[in-house]
């Protein structure tokens, strides 16, 4: 029997792959971009039909909205053309690209034949770690994990953040000569 | 409903997409978007496995890996327009200052 679930996993599986396969062959790396944010978009539908609405909204505005921004940002600011091709060798072509067609479809093969076919959402959720009338995976019943079972974590990430911004700062800015006020800008 | 094993593939080809887009691409803003394209299979099997086993800790860390790949997004683009000052280019075959 074919549910609304399995339907709406093909459409946005499939809007996903295609995305993937799409950043693959397109040349423009503003192009791969964009495909790359279609694939996060049906994603973030995955993630929903997961029940997880709050990482779906975070998937959306934290992946799609900033780290895509930036990249976009930095094709936009290096100009990046069209990348030229090399000729792969003809090796990689005869023999690693069957082989890898035929290495997936036989772990996809051994995942769908020893793995249970009963529903990913089945069950009932436990029952202490949620607080009364709430829905699993909404922000009120991450927002206690995220700040008392993986407090440290969370911490680590925010020193983690700092040094990346602090490097980003330090790697992005012009070099100064050493000692002196910063070189001119030569155009 | 639909099984852990549908997810399991999905994100796995979502990898391996990532891991030969890695490969393959000879522009290096490219390469990066391709390694963003393998956390985010990597993140869509964490959120399956969440609701597998019904416990939360799954998505939590799915925040853990956006916060990383948030750092590593930005360090790396600050690389890439360092080496673009220096190197003049975006091809990675061209920068071989390391190579013998």
């Amino acid at each position: 029997m074919i549910s609304v679930h399995l339907v709406l996993f093909l459409v946005f599986g499939a809007i996903a792959v295609a995305g993937a396969v799409n950043l693959l062959v397109q040349r423009h790396p503003i192009n791969s971009a964009l495909s790359l944010i279609a694939v996060m978009a049906a994603l973030a539908g995955e993630y929903l039909l997961l029940g997880a609405e709050f990482v779906a909204a975070v998937q959306v505005i934290v992946y799609a909205g900033a780290i895509m921004v930036l990249f976009v940002f930095t094709i936009m600011l290096l100009n990046a053309g069209e990348e030229e091709r090399t000729q792969g060798s003809r090796v990689a072509f005869m023999f690693g690209i069957p082989g890898m067609l035929l290495g997936s479809l036989l772990v996809a093969w051994v995942v769908l034949k020893h793995s249970g076919t009963e529903a990913v959402n089945a069950g009932v959720w436990d029952s202490a770690s949620i607080p009364a009338r709430s829905v699993p995976g909404s922000p009120e019943t991450i927002g206690p994990l995220l700040f008392h079972e993986f407090l440290l974590p969370f911490e680590i990430t925010s020193i983690l953040i700092l040094v990346a911004i602090m490097g980003a700062v330090v790697l992005a800015s012009r070099p100064t000569a050493p000692g002196g006020p910063p070189q001119k800008v030569k155009d | 409903m639909v099984p852990l094993s549908y997810y399991l593939v999905l994100s796995g080809i979502l990898f391996a997409c990532g891991v030969t887009g890695f490969l393959i691409k000879r522009n290096i803003i490219t390469i990066f978007m391709s390694i963003e394209l393998m956390l985010n299979g990597v993140n869509l099997s964490f959120v399956a496995f969440a609701a597998h086993w019904h416990t939360l800790s799954g998505q939590v860390f799915v925040f853990f890996v956006m916060v990383v790949a948030a750092a590593e997004a930005a360090v790396g683009l600050a690389i890439i327009i360092s080496v673009y000052r220096t190197r003049e280019t975006l091809n990675v075959d061209q920068v071989n200052l390391l190579k013998l």
